[in-house]
């Protein structure tokens, strides 16, 4: 090599303009409106759910109280939401037992053992498709299954049902995701160690998928907390009475553990009061149950959270 | 590399390597027909691409046999289709015998399961799950449905040693994650979860190709002490490495519509100072590929 540097062929030997010449100051400023558009969307929607939550915060000050919790709603004082609320858990602890199992092991099917074909291409556009269907049309259809054809009435299973048609494409689909997701690199290991498919499914991909997995619980969960529509036609709006916890007869109206009774949830109770306009404490009781229902979707995602990393734990190293 | 190459032939040359590598390793010559594992006619197609075509070669138990050649020339596919790997490959079709301790594994009725516990591999790049150091070894057996907590302790802390880790992470085998580790010590502690489940061959696929220098320098240690027990089967880029630790050595080639012709096969040795083949010649000399 010789100290004088020879050009390339095809290169210019122009002198190169100085390191600090501000030529491209067009794509700085590009950047910079880039950078700024983007932190500004981001902001936007930080900003708008802490708008939401601070606005029902301030104005169910006051309404919020133990009693308002505990207590049963009442024609003449503020009285409380516990049956609404109470309800509300219930439909979504049936609406889960049955979505989760069901769509993780309609993920793992679909993830871990469908073959790439015309059946499972339409299983796919079909769960995108349920997915969006106006959710009044899911509840016009569970009111005529459930309510009119099996003569069930309103009932906590009718609204469950009816929410799991919703709910189970969304979380198969969420959960098939999850999985795939997990590399490929991780099943060839296992089963390069002589496990077994299952084997590695049960104790690779699943654990390893479980923040995904996490994910869909929490997108499906909060649709049975904020679904109105749904449950309009299937498990009913009237005034819950008072339920009886102490009674386990599931044929009883009153009791609060019976899956054929009305159940009317919180968002429901919201839905009926407002467009009701009746009784003397109605904007507090909706701001009141606004907040509580807000509160509840995020306890059940930071609970959600902190349980999958405790599974997490759990099955990567037993 | 011409558009046209000119193949010698025959193309595929069965070399006897039994008596000459136990000869090349300082040792007493073995009976010759001592294979631990044998193929025949081994072809295998992805849809429709060939990606090994007719290969016939044995090895000897406790030996490492080297597989060469440049990318593409159906090295990687060969060694997988030992512990049958490529049945996860949709369209990949495997044709011909591949005998272990004289047992065809492409047989209907073999269980991978069984087969993939006697026939181990490493990957090319080290993929310990994402679980303790303890656990990644007690994988696989557990999976065989070894619960027995002393039994466990015992194998892990066996499999450990022998894949020297044991002294670098004794003191956090339970709380350490083995993605904590570094590439080298990742490496060996694949190596060490494959020698868990007691396995009579190790396939490596480029072992050390993701590992630096002096990591690179400890898994070929590790691989001469593990040859005193186990077939050994490395797939690398790496000639400087197959001439260092291999006792037998495969060169593969590939050219338009040839790709994964064994040319070569016989002790390294050999194969590095005296190919009889001139693409080997090339190959190794830096000439091609």
């Amino acid at each position: 090599m010789t100290a004088t540097a020879r050009p390339a062929p095809g290169r210019s030997m122009a002198p190169r303009p100085s390191l600090r010449s501000k030529t491209s100051r067009g794509s700085i400023l590009a950047d910079r409106v880039a950078t700024v558009a983007l932190w500004a969307t981001g902001m936007f929607v930080l900003v708008l759910l802490g708008s939401i939550i601070v606005h029902f915060a301030v104005a169910a000050w006051g309404v919020v109280s133990p009693s308002f919790l505990l207590s049963d709603p009442s024609g003449e004082t503020l009285g409380g939401i516990m049956p609404v609320l109470w309800n509300s858990i219930y439909m979504l602890v049936l609406t889960m037992l049955i979505a989760v199992p069901v769509g993780i092991l309609g993920g793992i099917y679909m993830s871990e053992y469908a073959p790439d074909n015309a059946l499972t291409g339409a299983i796919r556009f079909a769960e995108e498709s349920i997915s969006s269907v106006p959710s009044i049309v899911v509840g016009l259809f569970g009111l005529i299954l459930f309510v009119d054809n099996a003569h069930w009435g309103f009932t906590a299973l009718a609204g469950a049902l009816a929410l799991t048609f919703f709910n189970l494409p969304l979380m198969t689909r969420l959960a098939e995701q999850a999985l795939r997701a997990v590399p490929q690199d991780e099943r060839s290991a296992s089963l390069a160690l002589g496990a077994t498919k299952w084997q590695t499914i049960r104790h690779v991909v699943v654990p390893l998928a479980i923040p995904g997995l996490i994910t869909g619980v929490i997108l499906t969960a909060g649709r049975v907390f904020g679904e109105a529509a749904v449950l309009l036609f299937t498990s009913g709006l009237g005034t819950p009475p008072h339920y009886n916890f102490t009674n386990f007869d599931l044929t009883s109206p009153v009791s609060p553990w019976s899956p054929f009774r009305p159940a009317t949830t919180l968002s429901v109770y919201i839905y009926k009061l407002n467009s009701e306009g009746l009784g003397a404490f109605k904007n507090q009781i909706v701001d009141g149950s606004a907040a509580v229902l807000i509160s509840m979707v995020l306890l059940f995602n930071l609970g959600a959270r902190f349980v999958g990393r405790l599974l997490t734990r759990r099955m990567t190293a037993s | 590399m011409p558009a046209t190459a000119v193949y010698p032939e025959p193309l595929l040359r069965r070399v006897e390597v039994a008596a000459p590598v136990a000869a090349a390793a300082g040792e007493a010559v073995t009976q010759t027909g001592d294979v631990k594992i044998a193929t025949e006619h081994v072809s295998i197609s992805y849809s429709e691409k060939v990606a090994v075509r007719d290969v016939s070669l044995t090895v000897q138990p406790r030996s490492i046999l080297a597989l060469i050649g440049p990318s593409g020339s159906g090295k990687s596919t060969f060694l997988r289709c030992f512990n049958r790997m490529n049945d996860l490959i949709p369209g990949a079709s495997v044709k011909g015998e591949v005998c272990l301790d004289g047992e065809n594994v492409m047989d209907p009725q073999v269980s991978v399961v069984e087969l993939r516990r006697r026939v181990g591999m490493v990957f090319q790049r080290p993929n310990p799950f994402p679980m303790s150091i303890y656990e990644n070894v007690a994988y696989g057996p557990r999976r065989r449905g070894q619960n027995d907590r002393r039994k466990l302790d015992e194998l892990v802390e066996t499999s450990l040693k022998r894949a020297a880790l044991w002294d670098e992470v004794k003191d956090d085998l339970r709380r350490k994650s083995g993605l904590a580790l570094s590439g080298g010590q990742q490496q060996r502690l694949c190596i060490a979860r494959v020698l868990a489940t007691d396995p009579d061959v190790i396939l490596m696929d480029e072992p050390a190709s993701a590992l630096d220098p002096v990591s690179t320098l400890r898994i070929e240690e590790l691989m001469r002490e593990l040859r005193e027990a186990y077939t050994i089967v490395i797939v690398t880029h790496n000639m400087q490495q197959a001439a260092r630790v291999s006792d037998v050595t495969a060169f593969f080639t590939m050219a338009e519509d040839r790709a994964g012709y064994l040319v070569e096969v016989g002790p390294t040795g050999q194969i590095f100072t005296r190919p009889t083949e001139r693409l080997t010649e090339d190959y190794i000399s830096g000439r091609f590929g």
